[in-house]
């Protein structure tokens, strides 16, 4: 541990992260849409869109998720088959990401 | 072929959710991949305390009914890559999780990790009883203190008879973990010991954790104890306990806070 460290963990105090925290969590669950379905809601309609344009494999989707206090980021990656052939082996991939202020 | 283990109690605020945590994070420093999984469904609380709430996106519940791959509903830890949590989900109610839906995620993480760490919600109804079902080894953690006492015989009970293992004339493993304990309260005979807690229980002790500021501190930061502050009491006893529950032989201590000087003239730290 260095000086730094030292000061840090006497002087800080872990309270007003706590407080931060679940402040930026119950805020959303309290809007009554839980995580899931939202996310669910979202990752079916980009899939839905996707989908129209290619064929995809939706065991090859991949969804990630980031909640800020002031903006969130969903990332949703799709694997996407080579159906004319670019380059040999590999899908191509197709990333979408969102922000929600 | 990983090692399924339930950490159960009973009763509620005994230190589960911390233990789950700081043990999974224990072992993953050590080395080992570890899943913890969250059985609490409609109060989870585990991805708070790991520091993942932002994160979650699917949880057991998507899994076991095909909504999601397990694969999507594993959340990395972002600290230590060895160490993945599988969230509950907080808008179903208990009823959602059935046995063959615990069956069909535990059987695929066995190949996947080496540990299969399932946090136990309090009582002794459906949610606590899907958690040690398929267990092969239980800790059950305990305060010194009557009725987290009496709770932990009660699921002593329940684990030698309504597990796999219990029903095929088996026997699930079962660790003892005192959790809280202040040595000098016990030694001026307000707290119980923990040989009156072996005493009664007559369970194999894993370990005893002193009550320590250190617990609600990682708690309020999201970090396990053992990543938080390694050095601290609790973040060693865990250690401790982890090497022990990887057949290591260690010598049973009490681990302390270590105060410095300013410490001692004040007598606690800023939590």
């Amino acid at each position: 541990m260095n000086l730094f460290n030292f000061f840090k963990r006497r002087g800080g105090s872990s309270a007003p992260t706590a407080r931060d925290r679940l402040q930026i969590l119950l805020a959303y669950e309290r809007s009554g849409r839980g995580p899931s379905d939202l996310l669910f809601t979202l990752r079916e309609e980009i899939l839905a869109v996707v989908g129209r344009h290619v064929e995809i494999n939706p065991e090859r989707v991949s969804v990630q998720m980031d909640r800020g206090d002031k903006v969130s980021i969903l990332e949703v990656e799709i694997e996407v088959p080579n159906t004319v052939r670019v380059a040999p082996g590999g899908g191509r991939k197709k990333r979408a990401a969102l922000r929600r202020a | 072929m990983a090692k399924v283990v339930v950490v159960t109690s009973g009763k509620g605020g005994v230190g589960k959710t911390t233990t789950t945590a700081a043990l999974g994070a224990a072992l993953a420093q050590c080395g080992q991949n570890v899943v913890v999984i969250d059985f609490d469904v409609g109060l989870r609380n585990l991805d708070l305390v790991m520091g993942a709430e932002r994160r979650v996106v699917y949880d057991f519940i998507n899994v076991t009914q095909g909504v999601a791959k397990l694969s999507q509903a594993l959340i990395r830890d972002k600290r230590l890559d060895r160490l993945a949590l599988l969230p509950a989900s907080q808008t179903r109610d208990k009823d959602a999780l059935t046995e063959e839906g615990v069956l069909s995620v535990i059987t695929p993480l066995r190949k996947m990790f080496d540990w299969v760490i399932c946090d136990s919600p309090a009582g002794i109804e459906r949610g606590a009883t899907l958690a040690m079902r398929f267990a092969d080894e239980a800790i059950i953690v305990t305060n010194p203190e009557v009725s987290s006492v009496r709770d932990s015989d009660r699921i002593i009970g329940i684990l030698d008879s309504k597990t796999v293992k219990a029903e095929r004339g088996e026997r699930v493993a079962k660790h003892l973990l005192v959790t809280r304990y202040d040595q000098a309260r016990a030694a001026r005979g307000e707290m119980l010991t923990i040989e009156d807690v072996l005493d009664i229980l007559s369970t194999p002790l894993l370990g005893i954790v002193p009550e320590s500021q250190e617990v609600l501190r990682a708690s309020n930061l999201g970090a396990p104890v053992t990543f938080n502050n390694p050095n601290s009491g609790p973040a060693r006893a865990y250690f401790d306990a982890a090497r022990r529950l990887m057949g290591e032989d260690v010598e049973m201590t009490i681990p302390a806070d270590k105060q410095g000087l300013f410490g001692k003239l004040f007598g606690r730290r800023a939590a």
